[in-house]
Protein backbone atom coordinates (compact mmCIF):
# COMPACT_ATOMS: atom_id res chain seq x y z
CA UNK A 1 0.00 0.00 0.00
CA UNK A 2 2.75 2.74 0.79
CA UNK A 3 4.08 1.81 -2.57
CA UNK A 4 1.10 2.41 -4.23
CA UNK A 5 0.48 5.73 -2.34
CA UNK A 6 4.49 7.10 -3.38
CA UNK A 7 3.43 6.29 -6.96
CA UNK A 8 0.48 8.26 -6.46
CA UNK A 9 2.29 10.67 -5.32
CA UNK A 10 4.91 10.32 -8.07
CA UNK A 11 2.31 11.05 -10.73
CA UNK A 12 0.19 13.76 -9.33
CA UNK A 13 3.80 15.22 -9.22
CA UNK A 14 4.16 14.90 -13.12
CA UNK A 15 0.43 16.10 -13.65
CA UNK A 16 2.02 19.27 -11.60
CA UNK A 17 4.68 19.48 -13.92
CA UNK A 18 2.59 18.98 -17.43
CA UNK A 19 -0.35 21.63 -15.79
CA UNK A 20 1.62 24.63 -15.07
CA UNK A 21 3.71 23.76 -18.50
CA UNK A 22 0.42 23.29 -20.18
CA UNK A 23 -0.91 26.94 -18.59
CA UNK A 24 1.84 29.07 -19.77
CA UNK A 25 0.78 28.52 -23.59
CA UNK A 26 -2.90 30.12 -25.20
CA UNK A 27 -3.62 26.53 -26.62
CA UNK A 28 -3.02 24.18 -23.76
CA UNK A 29 -3.84 26.49 -21.37
CA UNK A 30 -7.77 24.85 -20.29
CA UNK A 31 -6.08 21.15 -20.44
CA UNK A 32 -3.34 22.80 -18.61
CA UNK A 33 -5.60 23.72 -15.59
CA UNK A 34 -7.69 20.57 -15.69
CA UNK A 35 -4.22 18.45 -15.16
CA UNK A 36 -3.86 20.32 -12.38
CA UNK A 37 -6.43 20.06 -10.60
CA UNK A 38 -6.30 16.09 -11.64
CA UNK A 39 -2.74 15.78 -10.14
CA UNK A 40 -4.23 17.44 -7.07
CA UNK A 41 -7.26 15.18 -6.55
CA UNK A 42 -5.36 12.26 -7.06
CA UNK A 43 -2.92 13.46 -4.60
CA UNK A 44 -5.65 13.93 -2.31
CA UNK A 45 -6.59 9.94 -2.52
CA UNK A 46 -4.13 8.53 -2.55
CA UNK A 47 -3.53 10.70 1.04
CA UNK A 48 -7.07 9.05 2.16
CA UNK A 49 -5.53 5.49 1.72
CA UNK A 50 -2.93 6.02 3.89
CA UNK A 51 -2.83 3.06 6.57
CA UNK A 52 -3.81 4.13 10.10
CA UNK A 53 -5.63 7.51 8.93
CA UNK A 54 -8.39 7.68 11.80
CA UNK A 55 -11.06 10.63 11.48
CA UNK A 56 -12.18 9.63 8.35
CA UNK A 57 -16.14 11.29 8.80
CA UNK A 58 -14.17 14.42 9.99
CA UNK A 59 -12.35 14.75 6.61
CA UNK A 60 -14.34 14.01 4.46
CA UNK A 61 -17.00 16.33 5.97
CA UNK A 62 -14.02 19.16 5.89
CA UNK A 63 -13.33 18.26 2.49
CA UNK A 64 -17.15 18.75 1.28
CA UNK A 65 -17.72 21.36 3.05
CA UNK A 66 -14.51 23.02 1.65
CA UNK A 67 -15.50 21.97 -1.95
CA UNK A 68 -18.91 23.52 -1.80
CA UNK A 69 -17.58 26.63 -0.27
CA UNK A 70 -14.63 27.30 -3.08
CA UNK A 71 -17.12 26.57 -5.84
CA UNK A 72 -19.78 28.82 -3.99
CA UNK A 73 -16.84 31.73 -4.22
CA UNK A 74 -15.47 31.13 -7.57
CA UNK A 75 -18.98 31.34 -9.21
CA UNK A 76 -20.20 34.29 -7.47
CA UNK A 77 -16.97 36.50 -8.33
CA UNK A 78 -17.62 38.82 -10.84
CA UNK A 79 -14.57 39.07 -13.85
CA UNK A 80 -13.60 42.37 -13.00
CA UNK A 81 -13.26 40.85 -9.03
CA UNK A 82 -10.70 38.11 -10.06
CA UNK A 83 -7.58 39.66 -8.73
CA UNK A 84 -9.48 40.30 -4.92
CA UNK A 85 -10.61 36.94 -4.98
CA UNK A 86 -7.41 35.32 -6.18
CA UNK A 87 -5.47 37.13 -3.47
CA UNK A 88 -8.31 35.80 -0.95
CA UNK A 89 -8.22 32.23 -2.14
CA UNK A 90 -4.78 32.90 -1.54
CA UNK A 91 -4.68 34.31 2.22
CA UNK A 92 -6.93 31.05 2.42
CA UNK A 93 -4.20 28.85 1.61
CA UNK A 94 -1.67 30.33 3.54
CA UNK A 95 -3.92 30.46 7.17
CA UNK A 96 -4.45 26.81 6.28
CA UNK A 97 -0.88 26.39 5.89
CA UNK A 98 -0.43 28.37 9.57
CA UNK A 99 -2.99 26.01 11.42
CA UNK A 100 -1.52 22.46 10.17
CA UNK A 101 1.59 24.02 11.77
CA UNK A 102 -0.54 25.47 14.81
CA UNK A 103 -2.20 22.24 14.97
CA UNK A 104 0.95 20.31 15.30
CA UNK A 105 2.57 22.65 17.89
CA UNK A 106 -0.37 22.22 20.16
CA UNK A 107 -0.24 17.87 19.76
CA UNK A 108 2.67 18.38 21.19
CA UNK A 109 1.92 20.16 24.23
CA UNK A 110 -1.35 18.12 24.47
CA UNK A 111 -0.75 15.13 22.72
CA UNK A 112 2.32 12.37 22.35
CA UNK A 113 3.74 14.52 18.93
CA UNK A 114 7.15 16.18 21.12
CA UNK A 115 6.97 12.00 22.56
CA UNK A 116 7.71 10.64 19.06
CA UNK A 117 9.86 13.27 17.87
CA UNK A 118 12.04 13.07 20.89
CA UNK A 119 12.28 9.16 20.09
CA UNK A 120 12.99 9.47 16.45
CA UNK A 121 15.31 12.11 17.15
CA UNK A 122 17.38 9.44 20.22
CA UNK A 123 16.53 6.70 17.70
CA UNK A 124 19.31 9.32 15.03
CA UNK A 125 22.59 9.42 17.48
CA UNK A 126 23.67 12.58 17.26
CA UNK A 127 21.87 13.32 13.79
CA UNK A 128 19.40 13.31 16.44
CA UNK A 129 19.94 17.05 17.65
CA UNK A 130 20.35 18.49 14.17
CA UNK A 131 16.79 16.93 12.73
CA UNK A 132 15.12 18.25 16.13
CA UNK A 133 16.39 21.44 15.40
CA UNK A 134 15.71 21.15 11.54
CA UNK A 135 12.34 19.92 12.38
CA UNK A 136 11.62 22.90 15.26
CA UNK A 137 12.68 25.61 12.77
CA UNK A 138 10.63 24.40 9.51
CA UNK A 139 7.39 24.41 11.75
CA UNK A 140 8.53 27.48 13.03
CA UNK A 141 8.38 28.60 9.23
CA UNK A 142 5.25 27.54 8.17
CA UNK A 143 3.67 29.02 11.32
CA UNK A 144 5.03 32.85 10.47
CA UNK A 145 5.20 32.80 6.44
CA UNK A 146 1.66 31.32 6.13
CA UNK A 147 0.37 34.28 8.98
CA UNK A 148 2.22 36.61 6.72
CA UNK A 149 0.76 35.30 3.52
CA UNK A 150 -2.48 35.27 5.52
CA UNK A 151 -2.78 38.82 6.52
CA UNK A 152 -0.90 40.07 3.80
CA UNK A 153 -3.18 38.42 1.00
CA UNK A 154 -6.53 39.67 3.15
CA UNK A 155 -5.02 43.38 3.45
CA UNK A 156 -3.98 43.39 -0.80
CA UNK A 157 -7.87 42.15 -1.51
CA UNK A 158 -9.38 45.16 1.11
CA UNK A 159 -6.92 47.69 -0.96
CA UNK A 160 -8.02 46.05 -4.31
CA UNK A 161 -11.62 46.61 -3.22
CA UNK A 162 -10.90 50.12 -2.28
CA UNK A 163 -11.86 48.56 1.37
CA UNK A 164 -8.51 50.43 2.82
CA UNK A 165 -6.91 52.96 0.46
CA UNK A 166 -4.89 52.52 -2.12
CA UNK A 167 -2.85 54.75 -1.66
CA UNK A 168 0.98 53.79 0.13
CA UNK A 169 0.24 54.39 3.77
CA UNK A 170 3.16 55.35 6.07
CA UNK A 171 3.84 55.95 9.74
CA UNK A 172 6.56 57.47 10.78
CA UNK A 173 9.51 55.16 12.02
CA UNK A 174 7.55 53.07 9.31
CA UNK A 175 11.44 50.76 8.33
CA UNK A 176 12.09 50.49 11.58
CA UNK A 177 8.85 49.05 12.85
CA UNK A 178 8.95 46.95 10.27
CA UNK A 179 12.15 45.33 9.85
CA UNK A 180 12.60 45.32 13.38
CA UNK A 181 9.61 42.85 13.82
CA UNK A 182 11.09 40.94 11.23
CA UNK A 183 14.49 40.46 13.22
CA UNK A 184 12.05 40.11 16.57
CA UNK A 185 10.41 37.04 14.51
CA UNK A 186 13.88 35.60 13.59
CA UNK A 187 15.29 35.87 17.24
CA UNK A 188 11.99 33.83 18.24
CA UNK A 189 12.45 31.30 16.41
CA UNK A 190 15.94 30.64 17.62
CA UNK A 191 14.85 31.31 20.96
CA UNK A 192 11.85 28.42 20.18
CA UNK A 193 14.45 26.19 18.50
CA UNK A 194 16.66 26.11 21.13
CA UNK A 195 14.34 25.08 24.31
CA UNK A 196 11.53 23.24 22.16
CA UNK A 197 10.12 21.95 25.14
CA UNK A 198 8.65 25.37 27.62
CA UNK A 199 7.19 27.68 24.69
CA UNK A 200 4.07 27.65 23.80
CA UNK A 201 3.77 31.55 25.22
CA UNK A 202 6.77 32.23 22.41
CA UNK A 203 5.24 30.45 19.37
CA UNK A 204 2.10 31.87 20.23
CA UNK A 205 3.32 35.83 19.80
CA UNK A 206 5.30 34.50 16.58
CA UNK A 207 2.11 33.65 14.84
CA UNK A 208 0.73 36.71 16.34
CA UNK A 209 3.41 39.08 15.28
CA UNK A 210 3.62 37.62 11.83
CA UNK A 211 0.30 38.13 11.39
CA UNK A 212 0.99 41.46 12.27
CA UNK A 213 3.60 41.82 10.07
CA UNK A 214 1.23 40.66 6.75
CA UNK A 215 -0.55 43.81 7.35
CA UNK A 216 2.54 45.93 7.65
CA UNK A 217 4.18 44.49 5.07
CA UNK A 218 1.22 44.96 2.56
CA UNK A 219 0.11 48.73 4.10
CA UNK A 220 3.09 50.91 2.57
CA UNK A 221 2.76 48.93 -1.45
CA UNK A 222 0.45 51.59 -3.43
CA UNK A 223 -2.56 50.06 -4.79
CA UNK A 224 -1.45 49.64 -8.18
CA UNK A 225 1.05 47.11 -7.06
CA UNK A 226 -1.39 44.75 -5.62
CA UNK A 227 -1.13 42.35 -8.58
CA UNK A 228 3.06 42.02 -7.86
CA UNK A 229 2.09 41.86 -4.10
CA UNK A 230 -0.54 38.86 -4.52
CA UNK A 231 2.07 37.02 -7.03
CA UNK A 232 4.81 37.60 -4.35
CA UNK A 233 2.48 36.15 -1.29
CA UNK A 234 1.49 33.75 -3.55
CA UNK A 235 4.86 32.01 -4.08
CA UNK A 236 5.30 32.30 -0.09
CA UNK A 237 2.12 30.44 0.08
CA UNK A 238 4.16 27.75 -2.15
CA UNK A 239 6.95 28.08 0.40
CA UNK A 240 4.99 27.28 3.79
CA UNK A 241 3.43 24.05 1.72
CA UNK A 242 7.08 23.28 0.73
CA UNK A 243 8.36 23.09 4.27
CA UNK A 244 4.78 21.49 5.42
CA UNK A 245 5.98 18.71 3.05
CA UNK A 246 9.33 18.81 4.51
CA UNK A 247 7.65 18.11 8.46
CA UNK A 248 5.15 15.57 7.30
CA UNK A 249 7.79 13.64 5.20
CA UNK A 250 5.56 14.32 2.20
CA UNK A 251 7.52 14.87 -1.13
CA UNK A 252 4.25 15.63 -3.04
CA UNK A 253 3.88 18.46 -0.82
CA UNK A 254 7.46 19.59 -0.95
CA UNK A 255 7.92 19.82 -4.80
CA UNK A 256 4.38 20.95 -5.07
CA UNK A 257 5.53 23.79 -2.73
CA UNK A 258 8.85 24.49 -4.29
CA UNK A 259 7.09 24.20 -7.87
CA UNK A 260 4.98 27.38 -6.97
CA UNK A 261 7.64 29.03 -5.01
CA UNK A 262 9.83 29.19 -7.65
CA UNK A 263 7.14 29.79 -10.66
CA UNK A 264 5.48 32.22 -8.07
CA UNK A 265 8.78 34.13 -8.48
CA UNK A 266 9.66 34.26 -11.30
CA UNK A 267 5.90 35.40 -12.22
CA UNK A 268 6.62 37.95 -9.58
CA UNK A 269 9.78 39.58 -11.55
CA UNK A 270 7.92 39.32 -14.96
CA UNK A 271 4.93 41.38 -13.99
CA UNK A 272 7.68 44.07 -12.43
CA UNK A 273 9.42 43.82 -15.87
CA UNK A 274 5.99 44.91 -17.50
CA UNK A 275 6.24 47.89 -15.85
CA UNK A 276 9.78 48.59 -15.81
CA UNK A 277 9.94 48.22 -12.19
CA UNK A 278 12.12 45.86 -9.94
CA UNK A 279 10.46 43.68 -7.05
CA UNK A 280 12.80 45.07 -4.84
CA UNK A 281 11.34 48.85 -5.03
CA UNK A 282 7.68 47.34 -5.31
CA UNK A 283 7.90 45.43 -2.27
CA UNK A 284 9.75 48.72 -0.28
CA UNK A 285 6.97 50.59 -1.61
CA UNK A 286 9.24 53.32 -3.50
CA UNK A 287 7.94 54.59 -7.45
CA UNK A 288 10.86 54.90 -9.35
CA UNK A 289 13.87 57.26 -8.71
CA UNK A 290 11.81 60.37 -9.27
CA UNK A 291 9.58 60.08 -6.22
CA UNK A 292 11.60 62.57 -4.29
CA UNK A 293 11.28 65.63 -7.06
CA UNK A 294 8.31 67.29 -7.64
CA UNK A 295 6.04 66.65 -10.60
CA UNK A 296 6.02 69.04 -13.23
CA UNK A 297 3.19 71.83 -13.17
CA UNK A 298 0.69 71.27 -15.28
CA UNK A 299 -0.16 74.00 -17.92
CA UNK A 300 -2.78 74.56 -21.14
CA UNK A 301 -5.98 73.70 -20.77
CA UNK A 302 -8.67 71.39 -20.80
CA UNK A 303 -10.69 71.06 -23.73
CA UNK A 304 -14.16 69.06 -23.61
CA UNK A 305 -15.87 67.35 -26.19
CA UNK A 306 -19.86 66.83 -27.04
CA UNK A 307 -21.25 63.87 -27.72
CA UNK A 308 -22.79 64.42 -30.99
CA UNK A 309 -18.88 65.80 -31.98
CA UNK A 310 -17.45 62.75 -31.31
CA UNK A 311 -19.93 60.87 -33.02
CA UNK A 312 -19.40 62.63 -36.07
CA UNK A 313 -15.32 62.33 -35.81
CA UNK A 314 -15.40 58.77 -34.80
CA UNK A 315 -17.92 57.84 -38.26
CA UNK A 316 -15.66 59.37 -40.20
CA UNK A 317 -12.41 58.16 -39.09
CA UNK A 318 -10.64 55.22 -40.91
CA UNK A 319 -8.43 53.72 -38.03
CA UNK A 320 -9.76 54.28 -34.63
CA UNK A 321 -8.13 52.27 -31.21
CA UNK A 322 -9.52 51.95 -28.43
CA UNK A 323 -8.10 51.92 -24.92
CA UNK A 324 -9.59 50.03 -22.28
CA UNK A 325 -9.30 50.55 -18.87
CA UNK A 326 -10.19 49.42 -15.50
CA UNK A 327 -13.16 52.07 -15.21
CA UNK A 328 -14.25 50.56 -18.32
CA UNK A 329 -14.50 47.14 -16.54
CA UNK A 330 -15.86 49.15 -12.93
CA UNK A 331 -18.74 50.75 -15.23
CA UNK A 332 -19.40 47.08 -16.84
CA UNK A 333 -19.12 48.84 -20.40
CA UNK A 334 -17.39 45.87 -21.95
CA UNK A 335 -20.71 44.78 -24.31
CA UNK A 336 -21.08 48.44 -25.26
CA UNK A 337 -17.92 48.98 -26.43
CA UNK A 338 -18.09 45.57 -28.43
CA UNK A 339 -20.79 47.04 -29.76
CA UNK A 340 -19.17 50.36 -30.80
CA UNK A 341 -16.41 48.75 -32.46
CA UNK A 342 -18.74 46.33 -34.97
CA UNK A 343 -20.82 49.84 -35.98
CA UNK A 344 -17.54 51.74 -36.53
CA UNK A 345 -16.47 48.39 -38.62
CA UNK A 346 -19.27 48.18 -40.35
CA UNK A 347 -18.73 51.89 -41.53
CA UNK A 348 -15.85 50.61 -42.67
CA UNK A 349 -12.99 51.57 -39.87
CA UNK A 350 -10.55 49.39 -38.59
CA UNK A 351 -11.16 49.40 -35.03
CA UNK A 352 -8.87 47.89 -32.48
CA UNK A 353 -7.86 47.35 -28.64
CA UNK A 354 -4.67 48.74 -27.24
CA UNK A 355 -3.73 46.77 -24.47
CA UNK A 356 -1.70 47.88 -22.07
CA UNK A 357 0.22 44.92 -19.89
CA UNK A 358 -1.28 46.19 -16.87
CA UNK A 359 -4.62 47.21 -18.44
CA UNK A 360 -7.10 46.42 -15.70
CA UNK A 361 -5.94 45.40 -12.25
CA UNK A 362 -3.77 42.43 -13.46
CA UNK A 363 -1.64 41.69 -16.05
CA UNK A 364 -3.87 39.79 -18.62
CA UNK A 365 -6.81 41.04 -16.91
CA UNK A 366 -8.07 43.13 -19.51
CA UNK A 367 -7.70 40.27 -22.21
CA UNK A 368 -10.18 38.40 -19.77
CA UNK A 369 -12.82 41.43 -19.08
CA UNK A 370 -12.63 41.91 -23.25
CA UNK A 371 -13.46 37.81 -24.08
CA UNK A 372 -16.10 37.94 -21.75
CA UNK A 373 -17.78 40.46 -24.07
CA UNK A 374 -17.19 37.79 -27.14
CA UNK A 375 -14.53 40.86 -28.22
CA UNK A 376 -12.26 38.96 -31.10
CA UNK A 377 -8.78 37.79 -29.89
CA UNK A 378 -7.13 38.86 -32.87
CA UNK A 379 -8.96 42.68 -32.41
CA UNK A 380 -6.81 43.00 -28.58
CA UNK A 381 -3.37 44.24 -29.68
CA UNK A 382 -0.10 44.49 -26.84
CA UNK A 383 1.55 47.19 -26.38
CA UNK A 384 5.08 47.13 -28.28
CA UNK A 385 2.96 46.04 -31.62
CA UNK A 386 0.36 49.09 -31.69
CA UNK A 387 2.73 51.83 -30.25
CA UNK A 388 4.13 52.23 -33.72
CA UNK A 389 0.70 52.26 -35.32
CA UNK A 390 -0.41 55.58 -33.13
CA UNK A 391 0.84 58.21 -35.74
CA UNK A 392 -1.14 56.65 -38.49
CA UNK A 393 -4.32 56.34 -36.17
CA UNK A 394 -7.13 58.71 -36.33
CA UNK A 395 -8.59 58.62 -33.09
CA UNK A 396 -7.84 57.52 -29.72
CA UNK A 397 -10.84 56.59 -27.54
CA UNK A 398 -9.74 56.28 -23.77
CA UNK A 399 -11.95 54.63 -21.98
CA UNK A 400 -11.30 54.53 -18.12
CA UNK A 401 -7.94 54.35 -18.08
CA UNK A 402 -5.22 56.83 -17.49
CA UNK A 403 -1.50 55.90 -16.06
CA UNK A 404 -0.94 53.79 -19.33
CA UNK A 405 -1.32 56.52 -21.38
CA UNK A 406 0.28 59.37 -19.14
CA UNK A 407 3.71 61.04 -21.37
CA UNK A 408 5.00 61.77 -18.45
CA UNK A 409 6.00 58.40 -17.96
CA UNK A 410 8.33 58.87 -21.04
CA UNK A 411 9.54 62.65 -20.59
CA UNK A 412 9.55 63.94 -17.22
CA UNK A 413 12.11 62.52 -15.19
CA UNK A 414 10.30 64.03 -12.03
CA UNK A 415 7.37 62.15 -12.46
CA UNK A 416 6.65 58.73 -10.22
CA UNK A 417 5.68 56.84 -13.06
CA UNK A 418 8.83 57.85 -14.78
CA UNK A 419 9.81 54.83 -16.95
CA UNK A 420 7.01 52.91 -16.77
CA UNK A 421 5.96 51.89 -20.51
CA UNK A 422 3.14 53.23 -21.86
CA UNK A 423 0.65 53.46 -24.71
CA UNK A 424 1.78 56.52 -26.81
CA UNK A 425 -1.92 57.91 -27.84
CA UNK A 426 -0.50 61.18 -27.45
CA UNK A 427 1.35 60.52 -30.97
CA UNK A 428 -2.36 60.07 -32.85
CA UNK A 429 -4.54 62.66 -34.47
CA UNK A 430 -6.93 63.10 -32.22
CA UNK A 431 -7.64 61.66 -28.62
CA UNK A 432 -10.43 61.39 -26.84
CA UNK A 433 -10.44 60.80 -23.18
CA UNK A 434 -13.85 59.17 -21.39
CA UNK A 435 -13.60 59.54 -17.46
CA UNK A 436 -15.89 60.72 -14.95
CA UNK A 437 -13.89 63.18 -13.84
CA UNK A 438 -10.73 64.80 -13.46
CA UNK A 439 -9.60 62.41 -10.57
CA UNK A 440 -5.98 61.44 -10.66
CA UNK A 441 -5.48 57.84 -11.66
CA UNK A 442 -4.46 54.93 -9.70
CA UNK A 443 -0.92 56.09 -9.36
CA UNK A 444 -2.23 59.25 -8.24
CA UNK A 445 -0.17 61.33 -11.05
CA UNK A 446 -1.44 64.14 -12.81
CA UNK A 447 -1.87 63.63 -16.63
CA UNK A 448 -0.35 65.67 -18.83
CA UNK A 449 -2.31 63.95 -21.79
CA UNK A 450 -5.04 65.82 -20.97
CA UNK A 451 -3.89 68.58 -21.25
CA UNK A 452 -2.20 68.05 -24.67
CA UNK A 453 -3.93 70.33 -27.61
CA UNK A 454 -4.86 66.98 -29.49
CA UNK A 455 -6.95 65.84 -26.45
CA UNK A 456 -10.48 66.25 -25.75
CA UNK A 457 -12.63 65.28 -22.85
CA UNK A 458 -15.75 63.44 -22.64
CA UNK A 459 -16.89 63.31 -19.40
CA UNK A 460 -19.27 60.55 -17.63
CA UNK A 461 -19.87 57.04 -16.72
CA UNK A 462 -18.41 55.22 -19.27
CA UNK A 463 -21.49 52.95 -19.79
CA UNK A 464 -24.01 55.92 -19.88
CA UNK A 465 -21.64 57.41 -22.33
CA UNK A 466 -20.72 54.88 -24.82
CA UNK A 467 -24.99 54.13 -24.98
CA UNK A 468 -25.26 57.63 -26.07
CA UNK A 469 -22.83 57.51 -28.05
CA UNK A 470 -23.62 54.58 -30.46
CA UNK A 471 -27.48 56.05 -30.76
CA UNK A 472 -25.49 59.02 -31.76
CA UNK A 473 -23.60 57.27 -34.23
CA UNK A 474 -26.86 55.05 -35.43
CA UNK A 475 -28.29 57.79 -35.84
CA UNK A 476 -26.05 60.49 -38.05
CA UNK B 1 21.85 20.84 23.20
CA UNK B 2 25.43 20.28 22.03
CA UNK B 3 27.02 20.58 18.07
CA UNK B 4 29.78 20.04 16.94
CA UNK B 5 31.93 20.95 13.61
CA UNK B 6 32.67 17.06 13.16
CA UNK B 7 29.01 16.11 12.54
CA UNK B 8 28.05 18.34 9.85
CA UNK B 9 30.01 16.59 6.72
CA UNK B 10 27.33 13.32 8.40
CA UNK B 11 24.18 15.94 8.54
CA UNK B 12 24.61 17.32 5.08
CA UNK B 13 24.81 14.18 3.52
CA UNK B 14 21.90 12.94 5.08
CA UNK B 15 20.10 15.74 3.72
CA UNK B 16 21.80 15.28 -0.03
CA UNK B 17 18.82 13.23 -1.68
CA UNK B 18 16.03 16.12 -0.25
CA UNK B 19 19.06 19.19 -0.86
CA UNK B 20 18.99 17.50 -4.84
CA UNK B 21 15.09 17.40 -5.29
CA UNK B 22 14.67 21.18 -3.90
CA UNK B 23 17.14 22.52 -6.26
CA UNK B 24 15.99 20.73 -9.31
CA UNK B 25 12.39 21.72 -8.63
CA UNK B 26 13.26 25.76 -8.48
CA UNK B 27 14.82 25.09 -12.00
CA UNK B 28 12.07 23.21 -12.71
CA UNK B 29 9.34 26.00 -11.56
CA UNK B 30 11.49 28.50 -13.50
CA UNK B 31 12.41 26.66 -16.86
CA UNK B 32 8.86 25.32 -17.26
CA UNK B 33 6.96 29.06 -17.20
CA UNK B 34 9.15 30.07 -19.76
CA UNK B 35 7.92 32.55 -22.12
CA UNK B 36 4.78 32.97 -20.59
CA UNK B 37 2.48 35.73 -22.63
CA UNK B 38 1.34 38.66 -20.76
CA UNK B 39 -2.60 37.11 -21.38
CA UNK B 40 -2.07 34.45 -19.37
CA UNK B 41 -0.35 35.84 -16.17
CA UNK B 42 -3.78 36.12 -14.64
CA UNK B 43 -4.62 32.62 -15.00
CA UNK B 44 -1.84 30.93 -15.07
CA UNK B 45 -0.75 33.21 -11.19
CA UNK B 46 -4.40 31.67 -10.40
CA UNK B 47 -3.72 28.50 -11.12
CA UNK B 48 -0.44 28.00 -9.21
CA UNK B 49 -2.45 29.63 -5.92
CA UNK B 50 -4.56 26.36 -6.55
CA UNK B 51 -1.46 24.33 -6.38
CA UNK B 52 -0.46 26.00 -3.47
CA UNK B 53 -3.32 24.12 -1.70
CA UNK B 54 -1.36 21.10 -1.54
CA UNK B 55 -1.51 21.96 1.72
CA UNK B 56 -4.75 20.15 1.86
CA UNK B 57 -2.47 16.84 1.66
CA UNK B 58 -0.94 18.40 5.64
CA UNK B 59 -4.41 18.90 6.77
CA UNK B 60 -5.75 15.36 5.91
CA UNK B 61 -2.73 13.57 7.50
CA UNK B 62 -3.20 16.04 10.45
CA UNK B 63 -6.54 15.38 10.87
CA UNK B 64 -6.42 11.61 10.39
CA UNK B 65 -3.43 11.12 12.40
CA UNK B 66 -4.89 10.43 15.85
CA UNK B 67 -8.36 9.11 16.94
CA UNK B 68 -7.26 10.34 20.62
CA UNK B 69 -5.95 13.89 20.12
CA UNK B 70 -6.48 17.04 21.67
CA UNK B 71 -10.47 18.08 20.71
CA UNK B 72 -8.64 21.44 20.22
CA UNK B 73 -5.83 19.95 17.38
CA UNK B 74 -8.81 18.64 15.74
CA UNK B 75 -10.66 22.01 15.53
CA UNK B 76 -7.30 23.63 14.12
CA UNK B 77 -6.69 20.61 11.63
CA UNK B 78 -10.17 20.28 10.04
CA UNK B 79 -10.55 24.52 10.11
CA UNK B 80 -7.19 24.36 7.95
CA UNK B 81 -8.56 21.15 5.90
CA UNK B 82 -11.34 23.33 4.85
CA UNK B 83 -9.69 26.68 4.05
CA UNK B 84 -7.26 24.52 1.89
CA UNK B 85 -10.06 22.58 -0.12
CA UNK B 86 -11.93 25.92 -0.87
CA UNK B 87 -8.47 27.06 -2.24
CA UNK B 88 -8.11 24.38 -4.02
CA UNK B 89 -11.47 23.51 -5.52
CA UNK B 90 -11.82 27.70 -5.97
CA UNK B 91 -8.74 28.15 -7.27
CA UNK B 92 -9.24 25.37 -9.91
CA UNK B 93 -12.73 26.70 -10.75
CA UNK B 94 -11.83 30.30 -10.85
CA UNK B 95 -9.16 29.41 -13.33
CA UNK B 96 -11.37 27.33 -15.18
CA UNK B 97 -13.77 30.21 -15.65
CA UNK B 98 -11.11 32.48 -16.70
CA UNK B 99 -9.66 30.20 -19.09
CA UNK B 100 -13.25 29.20 -21.07
CA UNK B 101 -13.35 32.67 -21.81
CA UNK B 102 -11.07 32.58 -24.56
CA UNK B 103 -12.03 29.29 -25.74
CA UNK B 104 -15.46 30.26 -27.48
CA UNK B 105 -14.09 33.26 -30.22
CA UNK B 106 -12.97 31.90 -33.25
Amino acid sequence: METLIQIGYLVALVCFVLGIKGMSHPDTARRGNWTLALGMGLATLVTMMQPGLGNLPLILISLGLGSWWGMRMSSKAQMTEMPQMVSLLNGFGGLAAALVALSEVVDMFYGDAMVNLLMEAMGMGVLGQYYLLFYVVTLMISLAVGGISFTGSVMAMAKLDGKVSGQPLRFPMQGLVTNGLLVIMLVLTVAIATWPSYTLPLIVILMILSLVYGVLFVLPIGGADMPVVISFLNSLTGLTAATTGLLFDNRAMLMGGVLVGASGIYLTMLMCKAMNRTLGAVLLGQFNSGSGQAAREMSGQIKEIGLYDTAVLLAYSSRVVVVPGYGLAVAQAQHLVHELEKILAAKGAECKYAIHPVAGRMPGHMNVLLAEADVSYDLLVEMEAINPDFPLTDVVLVIGANDVVNPAAENDPGSPIYGMPILQVHQARNVIVIKRSMAAGYAGVENELFYDPKTRMLFGDAKAVLGDLIQAIKGL
Amino acid sequence: MEFSVQEIPALIESVLPELYLLILAVFLGIEVIGRVPQVLHTPLMSGSNALSGVVVIGSILMVGRAEDAHWSVLVLASLSLVLATVNVVGGFAVTARMLNMFRKKK
